[in-house]
């Protein structure tokens, strides 16, 4: 049901992190960028809808000013709200952000690092955009950074720190931007599988907490009000996220859960795993009758790798690319169906 | 990123290297006594208590380079020599069996497991000698203490820096393409078979619940592999039943050690490069390293008759046509200590490397320290 295409090949390999792959899809210009994070290089490609041109950048986390640190990143994300389009790359010494083709460097966070180094890491983990004009980032500290994104130009500005979480942020998602109303649009997951639920403003609104059992959560989704959380244990649970209670939970993966990912428009889901397998659901959520339905439809084994990264490339799940640790290209899949 | 990954990683890589070089003193019949000292001198210096004190604090993992550095003086800790081609395949095989080991662990705490299993080994080759059993035994505890009230989301922290540490490292081991866990591209064969790790359920069950918590449905689907349940859990304490294999001996006489330098891949050589970029070391690396090699006692050799050289290779000559055949993007590279602009951290290190200058050293010059000592460094 899903078929190979040509692989995307990448100037070096994907590193074992959560989330390890981000699309954006450029409809105006018929571009799909892809990046990928590398220790401490952030890959990126933009490749022509006709696969005819590729093109390859790469980003290095340096902070300004600071003369010959590097650093390790943690995750590179694009983030689309309605004015524009930021790619947001998070390292162990702070967040940066650049305009989606990562020409320009816009705006730049320095996480508080202390002088020597301590027992528990430093480093932002977990990027989503929110709402029509807010993106967050998680801390090791477990803080969710809040930043105002004005609709063009580099005066961003850190609006909120989000301080429920004790462990750290493993990954942030969001629903509903633009004109849909939403109750909750912005979950919180850390370390040890506790989810915070949040509706974004001026001051952001807990309005729930899902404990979790001691088990990271390293992917999270939100999409019809519904939580869609992957586990360091290989399952995949569906909790309804202001309420907390539990809808689902499939034993999907024989090892931990890398990534997870929605495709909005036909509730196709994508979960990847350390047991090299990709596997696509299907999703039926109606939030009114508090129904909820997911059948698994395929599977895919990238044979030897343990996956990182899994993303649809469209709003439909038309076609999905994947990344694994120590390879140097993103596998691309297209559904066959009529 | 994970500041408690250095001691994990050194005590695996050490105790795959005592693996190796056991085998090698036994395959060539060198005398027992001797043999015993090689290893136990290498262990005392393993286990030194102001090194471990360095290695434990938080900090970042050492470069590549910086660590092959610590090991080059571990494996010189005793009456034993290696030559450079035996030294880099030495250090070869050391760190791709503990890569194997971090990637095939079910859970990124059996890390720890398989931990255990090289410091049950390492007790076990100096169980004759109660000092340095004691300073084992420390070790043990310190382990103990460090790891085992970590979280699994900490843990997988310390396997991904570990696996930054290891990327793009396809050398393949003749070990392991016999037993046909690495392929010859170079990269592991991860089974999509066997038992789930503990905590995981077998794939391929999924359950729907009512608002109220009972279970509505319940489907079943096909998982693509072949899963058992999982094994019983492993001891975490000074003693007991690891339970996984990881981490311990799989070499023995009749299984030698070698690798294959040629068709290594194009992507891994890529990568190298970048490594290998002509670049000072870090000044904090430098400082890191002093710290480190400060708590390196190393003994003198008494006369030079005692001393010998340990071959990795089946023959003299074959270890010659390894170093002149090596491919520069797998060369390991020399610390280039001159081009430091730290002119502190640097004469710090040049004085304690200093101390370690054997008399018996083919490489060295002059006696005098300073430029020539520098210059032996960069001879490593």
């Amino acid at each position: 049901m899903f078929h190979k295409e040509k692989s995307i090949q990448l100037k070096n390999s994907a590193s074992a992190l959560y989330n390890n792959l981000s699309v954006l899809r450029i409809a105006p210009r018929r571009l799909t960028y892809f990046t990928v994070v590398h220790a401490n290089v952030v890959n990126m490609v933009s490749t022509s809808w006709d696969g005819l041109n590729y093109s390859h950048r790469q980003l290095q986390s340096k902070e300004p000013n600071v003369a010959t640190s590097t650093s390790l990143i943690m995750q590179a994300a694009f983030c689309a709200l309605p004015s524009r389009d930021l790619l947001v790359v998070s390292s162990q010494k702070g967040i940066q952000m650049y305009e989606s083709d990562g020409s320009i460097m816009v705006y730049w966070h320095a996480l508080d690092t202390p002088e020597a180094p301590t027992a528990h890491a430093v480093f932002a983990r977990g990027i989503s955009a929110v709402s029509d004009n807010y993106v967050c980032v998680g801390v090791s500290s477990g803080a969710v950074l809040v930043f105002d994104v004005p609709s063009k130009g580099s005066n961003i500005t850190l609006s909120e720190v989000l301080e429920e979480h004790k462990e750290a942020i493993t990954d942030i998602a969001s629903e509903c931007s633009g004109s849909q109303e939403c109750l909750a649009n912005l979950v919180t997951a850390d370390d040890g599988g506790n989810m915070c639920v949040w509706k974004s403003g001026e001051e952001f609104q807990l309005l729930n907490k899902i404990p979790g059992l001691d088990m990271t959560c390293s992917s999270v989704k939100l999409w019809k009000g519904t939580v869609l959380a992957g586990y360091g244990t290989g399952q995949i649970r569906l909790y309804e996220a202001v309420t907390g209670i539990l809808h689902a939970e499939v034993n999907a993966h024989a090892r931990w859960i890398y990534s997870l990912d929605i495709a909005p428009f036909s509730g196709l889901l994508l979960s990847a795993a350390e047991d090299s397998f990709v596997r696509v659901w299907h999703l039926s959520i109606t939030p009114e009758t508090n129904s909820v339905e997911i059948a698994h439809l395929h599977n895919e084994c990238v044979t030897d790798t343990q996956i990182c990264g899994a993303k649809f490339c469209d709003g439909d799940g038309y076609a999905f690319a994947v990344t694994g640790y120590d390879l140097s290209e993103i596998i691309r899949l297209v559904a066959c169906w009529e | 990123m994970s500041t408690r990954t250095l001691p994990l990683l050194f005590i695996n890589l050490g105790g795959e290297m005592l693996y190796i070089l056991d085998q090698r003193l036994r395959a060539q019949n060198i005398p027992a006594d001797k043999a015993k000292k090689v290893m136990n001198d290498i262990i005392t210096t393993m286990f030194n208590k102001k090194f471990l004190e360095e290695l434990f604090k938080p900090q970042e993992l050492y470069s590549k380079k910086a660590l092959r550095t610590v090991f080059d003086r571990l494996a010189h800790a005793s009456i034993m020599r290696l030559n450079q081609a035996s030294m880099d395949k030495l250090y070869d095989l050391m760190t791709m069996a503990f890569k194997y080991q971090v990637l095939l662990c079910p859970r990124p705490k059996d890390i720890l497991l398989v931990s255990f299993n090289h410091m049950d080994a390492i007790k076990d080759f100096v169980k004759d000698t109660p000092s340095i059993l004691s300073q084992v035994d420390e070790t043990y505890q310190q382990l103990i203490e460090m790891y085992t009230p970590l979280s699994n989301g900490e843990f997988q922290l310390i396997r991904q820096t570990l696996l930054i540490f290891f990327q793009d490292m396809h050398i393949r081991v003749s070990i392991f393409l016999k037993d046909k866990v690495q392929n010859s591209n170079g990269r592991f064969v991860l089974p999509t078979n066997g038992p789930v790790p503990r905590g995981t359920q077998i794939p391929g069950m999924i359950r729907i619940f009512s608002c109220s918590g009972e279970e509505l449905t319940r489907l079943q689907f096909n998982n693509g592999g072949n899963y058992s349940s999982a094994l019983r859990e492993g001891s975490f304490e000074m003693f007991g039943n690891r339970v996984t294999k990881l981490g311990t001996n799989m070499y023995s006489v009749s299984r030698p050690v070698e690798t294959h330098m040629s068709g290594t891949s194009k992507s891994s050589a890529q990568h190298t490069k970048v490594n290998a970029a002509p670049n000072p070391l870090a000044k904090e690396e430098l400082n890191l390293l002093a710290r480190l090699m400060g708590g390196l006692e190393v003994q003198k050799p008494g006369s030079t008759d005692t001393g010998f050289r340990v071959n990795l290779f089946a023959t003299d000559e074959e270890e010659e046509e390894a170093l002149i055949s090596r491919p520069n993007e797998l060369s390991y590279g020399v610390i280039s200590i001159q081009a430091t602009k730290d002119q502190q951290a640097n004469a710090e290190l040049t004085k304690i490397m200093g101390e370690f200058t054997e008399s018996g050293d083919p490489s060295s010059s002059a006696s005098s320290k300073g430029d020539d000592l520098l210059a032996m460094m960069d001879g490593l």
